[in-house]
Parts: structure tokens; C-alpha cells; sequence
């Protein structure tokens, strides 16, 4: 019997010795610890959630139908330049999923299946109809997620962001949590920028061209395109330039632009993209530089149109028209428009790391700054230590010596709770801490169950040690069954709930599972020292 | 020893004509505020119905007017105004759903920066959830309460006759509704902190019935001859401070968290305080009454043995 104890009064100085351990970590003693503790015991601890750290928690859906469209649009406009190249009088043009190449010509058929097997044939009467079979829609639409992903990842590392989490969620979503972030706007323009780089031809020819306005207000571009809608001709489009005041980096005109839709080139084939200034203005701006086969194709459509003007358009947004005076070799090209230095910078960043293959919506976005998460953090430490002091207070005042143990076990299970969150680096979160406190109030709960069924025994005549074990016995199976309702509830938040709320659902279910063991062998190992000293008159209860 | 109550014998069971009137308020007062969210007549947190809510921390003092008369100026519309005075914070709710979320909360931002430049305002917390999402986490909070409802009446199905899960799975349901109902009628945000408060009320308000019940089982087992009634009667009263104890110590706990723990916990605190206090009430009222009125006041337990 007296070995018995030992080994459970070890075991139970071993577990509490563990807990202090991997808590350590969280507590200011920790950078007193000499390197070679901190080399190799333990060093994360408790990890606080994205709600008491600050930071951005953002979910987007990548728009797999634009994905598709850009996709078709690209091979469209391949097309037509292979036709070219090779002379076939066939003029390619995409209507929604469609590629429709028409007249039919065998020669361009034969073009087609070359360039793009994965195009299936839909109806071949009048002109061709190609379009992607629904597996590879489903695939592309796959790949998409995949790459945006990859490039949000790039782009988050180029940024520079402590351990971030980007993850897939879903057929089409992505969850990035930025912890610590300080300027959120930022953080989101860089992730969620499609930095589609084209480049394309100013259409000058048109007699609408000339019509156009030469500045408009901003937010009164809707109405202008809707104005020429029916006059546009065939493969052109309206885009506007943003006119930008140099001081104050806002957006104070809007100037339109006719432009030919077909897109020479895209930022694909960029291999540099730097931040250079302007000696001139002393403004920065981004520098470009095309790979072998990007420069091939610049100097290609510099030469083919001289005379005329090469826009530099970033998300569908004119950056500058400059003209073409000579065929441009070398393949280096640069975008100013009155950037900011971050501005630049970060634009030199999405480029470097590549243009989304399809734009995101942002479908969620949480935002907290640093302060409420510190105030809540102080707050729920108060709450903590006057709760479990109204606690210790009330039970000694009840139950006297055996409230006394009821507390000490309290102060056990609050130690291992705090333990075995931070051995599994678990997440507080605000309702982490709620679920803290919580678990203070529930786990004398135990407690008082055994002690209001020893009462019952001592009543009914049996001496302490018997009403002891009789307590612990009678009163096991319903401390055993409320546990497990609490743990069903914390399983199904835990599953459903959402980070917050998971955090409340690991601090509940680990405190209540830890209280089965403080509550029970815990307080039992003290009762039978007690009972081991000699024959207790008494039971202090 | 210091007891709260001492051998009471009260006739629990006599109350129940009151206790059902009582409990068939607050419950079809639940039952009203939950068809009341269906129709959109609540006060729906930005993460259930969606939208945008932004929280401001200025330095010294804001006029909630002032601030209002900026916002409207600037042309924000169909926005709420709240302000936490004590704490010189101010928070803006919009409602309006927008397909790709976030430009409200910069707008809002950015005006309240220019026009209270001085009092140096900062953002606390921005919230801005898309119409998908939103619709996503009422899914998910639905799905919540019925996993955890199904599951808590199998697990009481399991460990006790068919009967107790009954009342108690009644006793559960009443208490969530009751704390929904009077949340409601207070005009409390019903957001994700709430549905997570209500699921813990359900699994703790269970601890107290299990109690009863335990003692009323045994009970049955013991006086095989005697009315249910009385023998729960007699359970109830045997096990009356215990019930008493243990929801007072996890009422300390909350009370503490709801007097101490922050602006972000209390409406969770204050869920927890009201739940606590009706789950108590509704293991001794609403369970053990059930049991009775399903037994039709005959010891299930002898039946068998008949």
C-alpha cells in the first residue's frame, strides 16, 4: 500500500515536473535558460492564435471559369499566329468556351491538332468549333488552384511574413493566415493582385478613337464604355489609364483607351522584374526583362508595328502607350507610373513571382490588430487567477481540509492543462481562454461529487477510510458520464467549429480529460496519505 | 460541515404544473427567436449573415454622433454604429454583401483616419466575411448543434433506459433555447461565440441531470415499490447540494470571466451564466418531471421484473 503511494506521488510529481517543461517555454523564465536547455528541451509552447497575436486570416476562390477563358484566349491568340507564320487565310476568334476558326481549311485543322491536341473537335459545318473536353476543364481548373497557390506562396516568401500558412481548402479555395502582419492592405493587394502582364496595340485607326474623352472622373467608367459599346469595332476594347497625382499616390483622372484586344505578349516570359528610379523624376519603376524566347516575340511585334503604339497593361489597367519608333530587341521593357517606393517594389515582387492564372475573390477576410489581442490576453489572465481564487476560497470555506485537496488538485490540473497544450504546440485562442476558465469552474466538479458522497457515507456511519473509497467508487461513474457529454461537445465543436473555435474545443476537452486523472488519482493519493499516518478520527469534509 | 441545504425534503415533483408553464415560455421563446433568425428578424453577427464589421480604438473620447454624421457624409450607407465608451472604441457594422469582400472595411478605414487623425485611431478587429462563407458557417453551426445533439442523446441513450435520455435530451434542448430566447430579447449579437457557448451549455447542463438521474436510478433499483414520483422526489433532495455546488462553482468561473475577461468574452460569459442557472433548474424541473409523465408514474424498473 505504502509503495503504491510512491509510485503515484512520483508519478504525479513526474507529470507536473513535464508540464513545467514544455511550458516553460511561455513563461519569462525562459530566456534565463542557458542555450544548451534550450537546444534541446523543448521551445514552442503554447502557440497563440491569429486572434491574440494580430495578424490576417484570408480565405479566396480562384475563379476556375476566368481560368478557362484566359486559358482559351491564349491558344486563340497562339493560333493566330501560327496561322500567320505559315500563311493560312484562316482567322481565329474565341467565343466563350469556343475557339471557332473559320473558313475551313484542312491546312489549319492540321495547325490545330499540332499546337493544341487536348482541343477536340464540337462541330466542323461552316468553320471550326474547337473546345476543351470537360476533363480537361476539370484538370486545368485543378491546375489553376494548384499554381495560384504556389505563386501566393512566392509571393509571401518575397514579402517576407514569419510563418505563414497557405493551404488548399476545397476544389477552388485558399486559406492564407498571416500572423503578426502589420499593414494588412498591403499584405492583401500583394496576394490577391493578378499581375497579368499583356502587352498590346492602341487602335488608332478607328473613328471612335478619336471621339473618346480624353479624361473622365474616376468611377465614370462604366458609363463610357457603355457609351461606345455598340460603335466598338470588331477586336477592339476600351481600357483606361490611371492618371496619377505625384504627391499624394492617388488616382486623380482616368484616361481611355481604344485598344486592340489581341495580346502579344504576357508577363510569362519575364525571367527579372527590379525596382530601378528614374534619375530624371527621381521616381522608381519597375524594370523588365523577357527570356530568349519572350525577347524573340517582342522583337517580332515591335517590328511588325512600328509607327504605332505598344501598351503596357497591367490588370487590365494602361500603364503607359509609348510609341513604337524602331523594332525593339534585347528584350528589356519597364513600368512606371507613378509608383510609391513600396508600390514598386511590391509590384516588382507579383511580378517576379508570376501572374495568377485567374483572379481571386476574397470571400473572407479577418483582420486584428496587435492591441485587442494583448488586452485580451491580460484580461483573460485576470479572469483565470480570480476565478480559480473564488474557487480555492469557496471550497476550503465548504469542505474544508478536503477543499483544501479539491485546490490542490485544481492547481495540478491547471498546471497539466497549460502542459499539454504546450507539448502539443496547441492554439489559444479568446474562446481558448474561455474553455481555461471554464475547465477551472468544472474540475471541482469531481470533486465535489466524491465529497458530497462521502458525506453521504460518514452519515450513514462508515468510518473515514471506508467513506473515502465508497465516495470514490459511487461517485466515479457519474463524474465519468458528465465528462463525456462536455467531451462529445468539444469533439463536435472541434470538428465544425472554426479556428477560434477549435482552440476552445482543445483547451475544454484536454482540461476535462486531464481532471479525470487530477480529480481521481490525484486527490485519492492524498486521502490515502492521510489514512497511511494512522487511524483518522475524522474525515475534515 | 457547512452545507448549503440540509436533509430537505421538498416536493420537487408537485411544482411541475408550474415548472412546464414556465419552461413552455422560455422554450417556445427560443423556439420564436429561432424562427425570427430563419426570417432575418435578428441580430445576426457578420458571421453568419455576412458582411463587414470594423473595430476602432482612438486614442481619447469619439462622439458616436460625430462619428456617424463622418461615415454618412462620406457615403457610407446602411451601416451600424456601436461604441464601447469605457474603452474609447468604436464599431461599424455593414451589412451589404459584397461578392469579393474587404473594400468596405478599407473605406471605412481610411475615412475615419482622415477625420480623427488626432485621436489616432487603430483598428482592432475587421471582419469581412462574402456571402459564401457566410452561408457556410450557418451551415457548419447547424450541422454543430445537431451532431452534438445527436450525439450527446446517443451516448445517455447508451448509459441509461430509453427514457432518462428522453428527458434529458428535453432538459438539454429547453436550456439552449431559453439562452437563444432571452438573447434574442436582449438583441445580443447570435454569432459563432454564441452557437459555441450554447453547445457547452448543452454538454454541461447535462453533468447536472446525469447526477439526478444517477441517484434516481439507483433509487428506482432500491424502492422498487414505491411511485416514481416519490422516488424521484426523494433523488432530488438526496442530491440537492450537490447540483447546487457544482453549477455555484462553474457559475464562479463564468461570472469571473464575464466580470474580468474582456469585451470579446462577455456576451460568451453572460450565455454561460444564464445557461448555467437554467440548466440547473431544468435538471431538477424539466428531466426529472419528464421521466415521470413517460413512465406514466410507474417504476420502469419493476415493470420489467412484473
Amino acid at each position: 500500500m505504502k509503495k503504491g503511494i510512491l509510485w503515484r506521488l512520483a508519478l504525479i510529481g513526474a507529470t507536473v515536473l513535464i508540464a513545467f517543461i514544455f511550458f516553460l517555454p511561455n513563461t519569462p523564465l525562459y530566456k534565463y535558460m542557458p542555450d544548451g536547455w534550450k537546444k534541446v528541451m523543448p521551445s514552442k509552447g503554447i502557440v497563440l492564435g491569429l486572434d491574440l497575436q494580430g495578424g490576417l486570416h484570408l480565405v479566396f476562390e480562384v475563379d476556375g471559369e476566368r481560368a478557362i477563358e484566359i486559358a482559351t484566349d491564349r491558344a486563340a491568340n497562339s493560333l493566330t499566329a501560327a496561322f500567320q507564320r505559315k500563311g493560312i487565310k484562316s482567322t481565329v476568334k474565341r467565343e466563350g468556351e469556343f475557339i471557332i476558326v473559320s473558313p475551313v481549311d484542312a491546312e489549319a485543322k492540321k495547325v490545330v491538332t499540332e499546337l493544341y491536341p487536348q482541343l477536340s473537335l464540337a462541330d466542323g459545318s461552316g468553320a471550326l468549333k474547337y473546345k476543351y473536353s470537360v476533363a480537361d476543364i476539370k484538370k486545368m481548373k485543378d491546375t489553376a488552384t494548384d499554381q495560384v497557390l504556389e505563386i501566393i506562396r512566392n509571393r509571401i516568401d518575397q514579402f517576407g511574413v514569419a510563418e505563414p500558412i497557405i493551404h488548399r481548402q476545397g476544389d477552388n479555395e485558399i486559406v492564407v493566415q498571416l500572423p503578426g502582419v502589420r499593414d494588412p492592405k498591403r499584405a492583401v493587394d500583394i496576394i490577391g493582385k493578378t499581375a497579368l502582364l499583356e502587352f498590346k496595340i492602341v487602335d488608332t485607326e478607328s473613328p471612335v478613337a478619336a471621339e473618346l474623352p480624353s479624361r473622365v472622373a474616376p468611377g465614370d467608367e462604366d458609363r463610357v464604355v457603355a457609351k461606345y459599346k455598340n460603335r466598338l469595332p470588331e477586336g477592339s476594347q476600351i481600357l483606361f489609364h490611371n492618371v496619377i497625382d505625384k504627391d499624394t499616390h492617388q488616382i486623380v483622372d482616368k484616361q481611355p483607351y481604344l485598344m486592340k484586344k489581341e495580346v502579344l505578349l504576357t508577363g510569362d516570359t519575364l525571367t527579372e522584374a527590379k525596382v530601378n528610379i528614374d534619375q530624371r523624376f527621381n521616381e522608381p519603376y519597375v524594370s523588365l526583362r523577357f527570356d530568349a524566347a519572350g525577347s524573340r516575340i517582342f522583337e517580332d511585334v515591335t517590328g511588325r508595328n512600328v509607327g504605332k503604339r505598344l501598351a503596357i497593361i497591367l490588370d487590365g489597367n494602361v500603364y503607359s502607350a509609348p510609341n513604337i519608333k524602331d523594332k525593339i530587341s534585347g528584350g528589356d521593357a519597364m513600368i512606371s507610373g507613378g509608383f510609391s517606393m513600396d508600390e514598386a517594389k511590391d509590384l516588382a515582387i507579383v511580378l517576379r513571382a508570376g501572374s495568377l492564372p485567374a483572379p481571386l475573390k476574397t470571400l473572407q477576410n479577418l483582420t486584428v490588430g496587435p492591441s485587442l489581442g494583448r488586452d485580451s490576453i491580460e484580461a483573460g489572465k485576470m479572469a483565470a487567477i480570480i476565478a480559480t481564487l473564488l474557487i480555492i476560497i469557496f471550497m476550503v470555506f465548504y469542505y474544508r481540509l478536503s477543499g483544501l485537496i479539491a485546490d490542490t488538485a485544481l492547481v495540478l490540473n491547471i498546471i497539466l492543462l497549460l502542459g499539454a497544450m504546450a507539448s502539443l504546440n496547441a492554439t489559444l485562442t479568446m474562446p481558448g481562454i474561455a474553455g481555461i476558465i471554464l475547465t477551472i469552474g468544472m474540475a471541482v466538479d469531481s470533486n465535489v461529487l466524491m465529497f458530497e458522497r462521502m458525506r453521504e457515507e460518514v452519515r450513514a456511519g462508515k468510518t473515514p477510510k471506508a467513506a473515502v473509497e465508497g465516495g470514490y467508487h459511487k461517485a466515479f461513474w457519474t463524474i465519468f458520464d458528465s465528462h463525456v457529454t462536455t467531451l462529445i461537445t468539444a469533439a463536435v465543436l472541434f470538428q465544425f467549429g472554426t479556428g477560434p473555435i477549435k482552440g476552445f474545443a482543445v483547451a475544454l476537452s484536454l482540461g476535462v480529460s486531464i481532471n479525470l486523472f487530477t480529480a481521481l488519482i490525484g486527490t485519492k493519493t492524498v486521502y490515502d496519505m492521510i489514512h497511511l499516518k494512522g487511524d483518522v478520527k475524522r474525515l475534515s469534509i | 460541515m457547512r452545507e448549503i441545504v440540509k436533509n430537505t425534503n421538498i416536493n420537487f415533483m408537485g411544482w411541475k404544473k408550474y415548472c412546464f408553464i414556465i419552461s413552455g415560455i422560455l422554450a417556445s421563446l427560443g423556439i420564436f427567436a429561432l424562427v425570427q433568425i430563419w426570417a432575418g428578424n435578428a441580430n445576426l453577427g457578420v458571421d453568419f449573415a455576412g458582411g463587414t464589421s470594423v473595430q476602432i480604438k482612438f486614442s481619447q473620447a469619439v462622439n458616436l454622433h460625430e462619428v456617424r454624421l463622418t461615415l454618412e457624409g462620406a457615403g457610407l450607407k446602411d451601416f451600424d454604429l456601436q461604441d464601447l465608451p469605457s474603452e474609447n472604441k468604436v464599431l461599424v457594422r455593414v451589412k451589404k454583401q459584397d461578392d469579393t469582400v474587404g473594400k468596405a472595411s478599407e473605406q471605412i478605414t481610411q475615412i475615419l483616419n482622415e477625420k480623427f487623425a488626432d485621436k489616432k485611431p487603430v483598428i482592432d478587429q475587421t471582419i469581412a466575411i462574402g456571402p459564401k462563407v457566410g452561408s457556410r458557417l450557418r451551415d457548419d453551426a447547424m450541422l454543430a448543434v445537431v451532431m452534438a445533439a445527436a450525439g450527446i442523446l446517443i451516448y445517455i441513450a447508451f448509459r441509461f433506459r430509453i427514457l432518462f435520455g428522453i428527458g434529458a435530451t428535453i432538459a438539454t434542448f429547453h436550456d439552449v433555447l431559453a439562452v437563444l430566447g432571452i438573447f434574442w430579447l436582449l438583441d445580443k449579437e447570435i454569432n459563432l461565440i454564441l452557437i459555441t457557448a450554447l453547445l457547452t451549455i448543452a454538454g454541461y447542463s447535462l453533468t447536472d441531470t446525469v447526477v439526478v438521474f444517477d441517484r434516481v436510478r439507483e433509487n428506482l433499483k432500491r424502492f422498487l415499490k414505491d411511485a416514481v414520483h416519490d422516488v424521484i422526489n426523494r433523488s432530488i433532495n438526496e442530491v440537492l447540494s450537490r447540483t447546487i455546488v457544482t453549477s455555484l462553482t462553474v457559475f464562479l468561473s463564468a461570472l469571473a470571466l464575464f466580470l474580468f475577461g474582456g469585451e470579446v468574452l462577455h456576451d460568451f460569459a453572460l450565455a454561460m451564466l444564464i445557461g448555467v442557472v437554467i440548466g440547473t433548474y431544468s435538471s431538477v424541473f424539466i428531466a426529472s418531471p419528464v421521466v415521470i409523465f413517460l413512465s406514466k408514474d410507474k417504476n420502469p424498473l419493476s415493470a420489467k421484473k412484473a
